[in-house]
């Protein structure tokens, strides 16, 4: 049976006239591109560009608000700690472990409601006046209802203190009424005020008995006529029984006792006791329940949830949790009074009071903007084991499904995307792929964010992305000709191919220049010269060079023959180490022993012979010179070293 | 970012693609000219005037066609850098560079024949081991003798060929887009398909016959959904990258959303839509942003709730009234600080009540939300 459908939200797309044209788009990460087309075209085509715009749509602006931040932020710092809260502890620890993590939502959310009031009372624009104070309105809305499920599920407050508690709601949420009171107690004498009798009723409404009768108190002295009356009532509210939290009565007890008093009061009321005095009256009716009596201040109260707590305190202050449901209808039925419909609040919060957590949590959804409220309350319903006993089969997704919308949400933002992946590590079912998904997309505008994005790879051994986000780096790197850090991202993406590749590159330079760039990473490659043979070619190659710096010769001819004996280096480049082996040929000294310049001939020779496309060599008169050149040093060099090496030391 | 405008094809160009920035910059395009295209972006070198910025070379034209090219989409990225071209008169080809520094050398692997012209293709995007490649092609092709206007090939790892795996019987009306979804791990697919509405498939993968020769998978199909909201031809489909919202573009000059609940029921949660109005200028460069969730752009509305999430939650008994959230805009002076007697632990202060019911002052509300 489906719900009768409203529409789905429209979003105006100012241009394109459907009647025209048609919309393409495309998919962002987080948003949607729209823009002006026209489908269903013929092929030819006059190639004329259209003069439409791109549109970005996206949803969930909320996370970009500033002062919305401290609550993303610190409820993050909640959650975390919810879950890695002990689960060991059992019972009443338990329950009071989860209590004062609601509290701390809700102080949380109270925080960013000051935040936001003072923000929309200093600023100038009345725009965002208005903006501000609708997200106060919004956040007061939400922590009224926090602070509701938080009695009745998180806490799930028993009959006597469930009274107490819903007492305690009331007097925080309803502060229509401050102003008037504060106006009437620091006037002069506020038994003349004329708005007098109402604060004495607000007190009285709200179970304030002690400040009552302080009021009243002040009436009694400036008008001793009404003495008799006044203790009489004063003696009823004095006895009223209330429920207690420590242990000292039992609920029969309480109930007995409130008979008692009910019907004390009762008596005084049908002996006209409070004739005269209209005011006193009209309490001591409240006193005893009198419904119409409680409605006739309907404007003190202001709210159907008021009135249905007042109704619970005169009339069944022992009501069970599970009877608050046919209170709370009919309290906002005689409330409302047919002449005006419920609201999205109202019925949110008649669901908590019927417990029927589901619908709570479908309708917050429905109205809040962006998923913090939704996937927030219900991790912790779940971690109070409260969506599973409902027989809700599908507890543990509706968890994981809110906290995948909502940290995929975060996901758009610049900074706050990290408070997502944290989320998305709880959620034990989708968790990981989304992060996958998400974490690739993220825009890697500088270096750091991409380091910090591949920290959190790493650490989740998530080696495919990290691979990947190198690799973009890498790429990103090399079309932009910074040689260095493309080679240094293809070493930690552990990229041999794309490694070689760059290697490549660099010797190419160093072909075309005669020098290298970014030596200092050539240098220090350390063991990950080891990912390719080529790269290890780079790094030993280069050491050649210093060595030739340093003047260390011999090992310079070492190295260098090893190189090509060992094939380290590619074919491609053994005309290049050959003619880098001319200077030692040609030093004074003698460096190739007999075996190093035989060893440095047959290299050359099988350069040169053999192969057709070596052939080449011989066509090209520079190569034909440099091949003679290096024939003759290394004959010169044999003769020398012939000569050394049978020469006799010493003598 | 920069206005760039490419001469390319001697012909409308059908669709662009982008390749995964793995291989760097690079867009592949297709066209009425019966050619497709594969562009690089590069940075000039030092020692030429365009030093410094970047511009687009194309790389490489396919000429294989000998119709107009009517899709073009790059391979998953563990696939290598490969893509797939449909054309009007049935053939998928599908190439590869095999280098894929050089974008230039890119040789034809395969042609498929589909037997019917072809105006979509879409990639299997799972890189699970238990996957072989697929890709799924449309056809808008209008006679009605001809059924099956959707075909799903699978790569065969023992013939090393493309063989036809499933024909979507369902699907008789031409095919104008065709979607895969993001796999997310799961062992089955989703794939959608525009056509005269939109339908969501799900493909489930049964036991490869082992007697066969490298058997082709046989798959269990199901339609999940079809909305006909477009009440016109739909040209567009596309995933967002979680796969959890499809979009569709329509005759009928709208966007519109898709999204499944956890109940995995799909249903519409907003629509985009021109209104005509003309634009200043005749070609601006600004982004505007609309948000979702509202007629009017004000950040305020969009606070003000939508509708959208009601179909994430399967219904209950009896439909609930209301379903708009009414503010009011009044801002209130700054809140007393009044010591609480009780609730010590909550802070001290107070914020004017969310929602008035006094009866007898008059309720200062804002204009309802239009269209919602």
């Amino acid at each position: 049976m489906d719900e009768p459908d409203a529409e789905p939200p429209l979003v105006v797309v100012p241009g394109a006239d459907p009647s025209a044209r048609q919309l393409c788009f495309a998919w962002g990460p987080a948003e949607v591109l729209v823009c002006e087309t026209l489908f269903g075209r013929a092929g030819t085509g006059d190639g004329a560009p259209s003069s439409s715009c791109v549109f970005v749509v996206r949803r969930d602006q909320d996370i970009y608000i500033q002062t919305l931040r401290k609550l993303f932020n610190e409820s993050h710092g909640i959650f975390m700690g919810l879950q890695r809260s002990e689960e060991e502890l059992a019972g009443k620890s338990r329950k009071a472990q989860l209590v004062q993590v609601s509290k701390n939502y809700r102080s949380v959310i109270r925080a960013c409601m000051e935040d936001m009031h003072q923000a929309a009372v200093s600023t100038q624009d009345p725009a965002l006046q208005g903006q501000y104070s609708t997200q106060v309105s919004i956040l007061s809305a939400m922590e009224l209802i926090w602070n509701l499920c938080e009695i009745l599920l998180v806490e799930a407050a028993t009959a006597g203190p469930l009274l107490l508690r819903l007492l305690d709601w009331v007097r925080l949420h309803v502060c229509d009424v401050d102003s008037m009171v504060r106006e009437v107690l620091s006037s002069e004498s506020p038994s003349k005020h004329k708005l007098f009798w109402n604060v004495v009723d607000v007190f009285v409404l709200q179970g304030r008995m002690d400040e009552a009768r302080h009021l009243l108190s002040k009436e009694a002295s400036a008008n001793p006529t009404s003495m008799n009356m006044y203790k009489i009532l004063d003696d009823l509210m004095k006895k009223m029984p209330v429920p207690s939290l420590g242990n000292t009565q039992t609920l029969t007890e309480l109930e007995l006792k409130w008979q008692h008093w009910h019907e004390e009061c009762q008596r005084y009321l049908q002996d006209g006791t409070f004739a005269s005095n209209p005011h006193m009256e009209s309490i001591c009716k409240i006193l005893v329940g009198d419904e119409d009596a409680i409605l006739e201040k309907k404007e003190l109260m202001s709210t159907w949830y008021h009135f249905l707590v007042t109704r619970l305190l005169y009339s069944h202050p022992t009501v069970k949790p599970m009877e608050l449901r046919f209170y709370a209808q009919s309290s906002m039925d005689l409330f409302l009074g047919g002449e005006s419909s419920p609201e999205p609040l109202d019925m949110i919060l008649m669901a908590a009071f019927e417990f029927e957590m589901h619908q709570v949590i479908k309708e917050c959804s429905i109205v809040l903007s962006n998923w913090w409220f939704v996937a927030h309350l219900t991790d912790l319903l779940d971690h109070c084991k409260l969506l599973q006993s409902h027989n809700l089969y599908f507890g543990s997704n509706m968890r994981e499904f809110l906290l995948l919308e909502y940290a995929s949400g975060l996901f758009s933002h610049h900074s706050l995307w990290q408070l997502g992946v944290d989320y998305f590590d709880h959620c034990p079912e989708y968790g990981r792929v989304y992060l996958e998904l998400h974490i690739e997309r993220i825009p890697l505008s500088t270096e750091q964010k991409a380091l910090k994005v591949l920290r959190i790879c790493e650490q989740r051994q998530m080696h495919e992305q990290v691979r990947s986000i190198c690799k973009i780096m890498a790429m990103k790197a090399l079309r932009n000709n910074r040689l260095g850090s493309a080679l240094s991202w293809s070493i930690r993406a552990k990229d041999a191919a794309f490694a070689t590749l760059i290697s490549d590159r660099f010797l190419k330079d160093y072909c075309e220049r005669g020098c290298f760039s970014d030596l200092d990473l050539i240098d220090n490659l350390g063991p990950s010269m080891l990912l390719s043979d080529r790269l290890t070619f780079l790094g030993k190659y280069r050491e050649f060079h210093r060595l030739y710096g340093e003047k260390r010769f011999p090992e310079a001819a070492r190295l260098l023959l090893t190189l090509m004996t060992a094939h380290i280096a590619p074919c491609s480049f053994w005309m290049t180490l050959l003619t880098d082996a001319l200077p030692l040929l040609e030093q004074k000294e003698v460096i190739f022993s007999a075996e190093q310049t035989y060893e440095l001939m047959r290299c050359l020779e099988d350069l040169t012979t053999g192969n057709p496309e070596k052939q080449k060599f011989q066509d090209d008169d520079i190569e034909t010179t440099k091949v003679e050149m290096l024939r003759l040093a290394l004959a010169r060099n044999l003769a020398r070293v012939i000569v050394k090496e049978g020469t006799v030391e010493g003598s | 970012c920069s206005d760039v405008i490419l001469q390319t094809h001697s012909g409308s160009v059908w669709r662009v693609t982008w390749a995964h920035p793995e291989f760097g910059q690079v867009l592949a395009s297709c066209s009425f000219d019966r050619t497709a295209a594969v562009w690089e972006e590069i940075v000039g070198e030092s020692n030429d005037k365009l030093r410094g910025q970047s511009h687009w070379v194309k790389r490489t034209t396919l000429v294989d066609s000998r119709t107009s090219v009517t899709d073009v989409k790059f391979a998953p990225k563990h696939m290598g850098l490969m893509l797939a071209t449909c054309s009007a008169d049935g053939v998928v080809r599908i190439y590869e560079a095999p280098d894929v520094m050089n974008l230039s050398q890119w040789s034809l692997q395969h042609e498929i024949s589909c037997k019917l012209s072809c105006s979509c293709i879409s990639w299997n995007p799972s890189s699970s081991r238990a996957h072989s490649p697929m890709i799924a092609v449309g056809s808008d092709d209008n006679s009605p003798n001809i059924l099956a206007k959707v075909q799903i090939y699978e790569y065969n790892e023992n013939t090393r060929k493309y063989a036809k795996a499933e024909a979507l019987m369902t699907v008789s009306d031409p095919v104008h887009d065709i979607a895969f979804a993001p796999n997310l791990g799961r062992s089955f697919h989703i794939l959608a398909v525009a056509t005269k509405d939109v339908r969501i498939f799900t493909l489930k993968p049964l036991r490869k016959e082992l007697t066969s020769s490298g058997g082709l998978t046989k798959f269990e199909i199901h339609i999940v959904a079809q909305f006909d909201n477009h009440n016109s031809q739909v040209w567009r489909v596309s995933w967002n990258i979680t796969g959890t919202v499809l979009a569709s573009s329509g005759d009928d000059g709208c966007v519109r959303l898709w999204k499944a609940n956890y109940m995995d029921n799909w249903k519409c949660t907003g629509i985009l839509k021109g209104n005509g109005s003309p634009v200043n200028g005749s070609s601006q460069q600004g982004i505007f942003n609309a948000s979702l969730g509202s007629a009017n752009t004000s950040l305020q509305n969009s606070l003000n709730g939508s509708s959208a999430s009601r179909y994430f939650f399967p219904p209950l008994d009896s439909p609930r009234a209301g379903s708009r959230w009414s503010s009011h805009a009044q801002l209130l002076p700054p809140p007393p600080l009044i010591e609480q007697s009780c609730d010590a632990d909550t802070a001290n202060l107070q914020y004017p009540h969310p929602r008035r019911r006094c009866v007898s002052r008059p309720l200062n509300l804002l204009p309802e939300n239009e269209g919602v």
